[in-house]
């Protein structure tokens, strides 16, 4: 698989100190022998400095017998942001889903292929997905704090990984509000429940909560979908910001928002992955029809 | 109830209309006999009624029953030989036997107490781990089955628990120790908890279940393990339900009256020591209304007493649940 690396640059191998899943690497046997990966990432072209950090070869799945997702395969480059976009029901939340294994819940969710982070296959059994989710975390379409306190919303990730004195959580918790641009906003109530916060400041904190763990991806399912323009605004500044460290992968039903935070996107449609590129070659100069038809709005 | 008010006779409405071609179009509004309105606002009045006469009547009920409670205990507090004082201040309940009555509630309230958090301290953590079993990590084939099994323990007549303490649980507790007599609190407080067992945690297990899988998710996808997410996230979540599971679960074993008159004993004492026969306030109105006291007795009336005492024990219970629920309710959309 990794000899796939010739027409992308290679993810880097020194990526985070103490990273380390608990996985074999014992996934050549599903190494398929696409010639050279399909898609050349055209980002990678325009700025040398990128890198990949998700990439998915052949990568299938099925709800039991329903085949949501074929054969798909795609490069997501590191620290910056990328838009699934495409109609319902077309899997992209599916996918998003398998990034963090959080599909594991569901009774005849499998896949096949491989999803490899940092030269790593997530689909691996040997997968500590606990640990997994550490490095990937997620932000989901409605805002879904814990009916705790803030500070305790933001520190409950740390908490169940590591052990902190007061003022290291004091720390982390602060830096992670900073972060997610909402610790103005809540610095004077860090105490008081999370369930008091507006739907856009509850989405930033959920953002902030995931953040605090220290993952290297951050998985986003549709977040400003349940939020007012004003907050969703807000929260896609947020993403901007984010980009610069963290690899972003967001699912939109809005296209306008795909086109306004993504640097790549990736149209979906019917589980296949129809065309992937640079946002704005995508929605400015699609080479494929249904592409087209779907960011012209002729359906979706 | 039950009453239908029928419509007129259908019209054949269809056939007015003029000949219509099948391919032409009908207008739909002209389909249908309209229904009678009348009829209608007679129905809904009619069913308000019912259901006035219906919640009036369950309120005059339990309005009676406290009226009466309360209007015996004043009568019970007449009497020369009974003062509030003695009824609150004595540690001595002996209406019965002996030269000189005691009516110090003290001694039933004791019996009442250790029976009661025997059961809660059985049924209580284990009726909440079966919950958090059922709810978060059983699948739902094992679900299936358990929870109405469990639901069928709640349909036993609670004399049989009683049989059950008898001669099983005294004469395995026997075994243990030979400080357990015949009849003892212990084997009355854990046939008790059995009973509750099935409330506890069928229950909980609709307040956790009734968590959203949203919060679920969040807290999976931070990194949690299945414990941290059922201990940390859904069990605080659904707390609410929980304590107000427990607090029906007590006022159910306070108010229990079989099993204790069958297993616990006859002597009204003081002691913390779950090997001793203790007297509970609902065995001491059983031994009243079974046995040959005279109707218009002291004895007698001391039951209604006690029970204007229990009714109070219970409706504190309850208010404090509410108090618990309006404190903690926590609300999702």
């Amino acid at each position: 698989m990794q000899s796939d690396a010739s027409t992308t640059p290679p993810s880097s191998p020194a990526h985070k100190p103490g990273h380390s899943f608990a996985t074999a690497q014992g996934n050549s046997d599903q190494g398929k022998s696409d010639l050279g990966g399909p898609m050349p990432s055209k980002m990678g072209e325009k700025i040398s400095a990128t890198e990949v950090a998700i990439t998915v070869r052949g990568f299938s799945s099925w709800y039991g017998s329903f085949h949501a997702l074929k054969n798909l395969d795609l490069d997501i480059d590191a620290r910056h942001v990328t838009a699934l976009i495409g109609p319902s029901g077309c899997g992209k939340s599916t996918f998003l889903r398998w990034m963090n294994r959080m599909n594991d819940t569901i009774p005849g969710a499998r896949a096949e292929g491989s999803i490899q982070l940092d030269g790593m296959d997530l689909l691996a059994k040997s997968v500590d997905v606990v640990d997994l989710r550490r490095h990937v975390g997620m932000v989901f379409q409605k805002p879904n704090p814990f009916p705790k306190s803030i500070f305790d919303n933001v520190a409950f990730g740390p908490r169940l990984h590591k052990t902190y004195s007061r003022a290291e959580l004091d720390e982390l918790v602060e830096q992670s509000l900073r972060q997610a641009s909402i610790w103005n906003e809540v610095k004077d109530r860090l105490h008081s429940s999370a369930l008091g916060l507006s739907g856009g400041q509850q989405q930033r904190l959920c953002i902030a909560r995931a953040i605090a763990v220290g993952p290297e991806v951050l998985l986003m399912d549709e977040p400003c979908s349940a939020l007012d323009p004003k907050s969703t605004l807000a929260i896609e500044e947020l993403i901007e910001s984010l980009a610069d460290r963290f690899t972003i992968v967001i699912v939109t039903h809005n296209m306008h928002q795909a086109a306004r935070v993504s640097d790549k996107t990736a149209f979906f449609f019917e589980g296949k992955l129809i065309e992937s590129g640079a946002t704005e070659s995508i929605f400015t100069t699609p080479k494929n029809k249904q592409t087209e038809d779907y960011v012209t709005g002729r359906f979706g | 109830m039950g009453i239908r008010v029928r419509c007129p006779a259908r019209e054949p409405a269809v056939t007015a209309l003029p000949t219509t071609s099948s391919t032409q179009q009908r207008d739909l509004r002209r389909l249908g006999t309209p229904k009678s309105v009348s009829a209608r606002a007679f129905r809904e009045r009619l069913i308000v009624a019912c259901l006035a006469v219906a919640a009036t009547f369950s309120i005059l009920v339990t309005t009676t029953i406290v009226v009466v409670l309360a209007k015996e205990t004043v009568g019970f507090f007449a009497f020369p030989d009974v003062t509030v004082g003695e009824f609150f201040g004595s540690t001595e309940w002996n209406p019965l036997l002996g030269a000189e009555k005691h009516f110090g509630i003290w001694p039933l309230i004791s019996g009442t107490v250790l029976v009661t958090v025997i059961a809660g301290s059985f049924a209580l953590p284990i009726g909440l781990i079966a919950a958090l079993y059922l709810s978060e990590y059983a699948s739902p084939r094992i679900r299936a089955t358990l929870k109405p099994a469990l639901e069928i323990l709640a349909g036993i007549p609670t004399v049989v628990y009683g049989f059950f303490a008898l001669t099983v649980i005294t004469p395995a507790l026997q075994k243990l120790s030979p400080a357990f007599g015949n009849y003892n609190a212990m084997s009355a407080g854990l046939a008790t908890g059995i009973m509750i067992l099935p409330i506890v945690c069928s229950l909980s297990e609709d307040s956790l279940r009734s968590v959203p899988r949203s919060l679920r998710d969040g807290a999976f996808a931070l990194g949690g393990t299945r414990f941290d997410v059922s201990v940390k996230v859904v069990l605080p979540a659904a707390l609410s339900g929980i304590v107000a599971a427990f607090l029906l679960a007590i006022s159910r074993a306070i108010g229990e009256t079989m099993i204790v008159a069958l297993a616990a004993g006859g002597i009204a004492q003081i002691t913390a020591n779950p090997a001793a026969e203790v007297q509970t306030m609902t065995a001491y109105m059983v031994q009243i209304f079974l046995g040959d006291a005279p109707a218009t007795g002291v004895e007698y009336k001391s039951s209604y007493a006690v029970a204007a005492m229990l009714f109070v024990m219970t409706f504190v219970l309850t208010m404090i649940g509410q108090a618990i629920l309006r404190r903690f309710r926590e609300e999702y959309d």
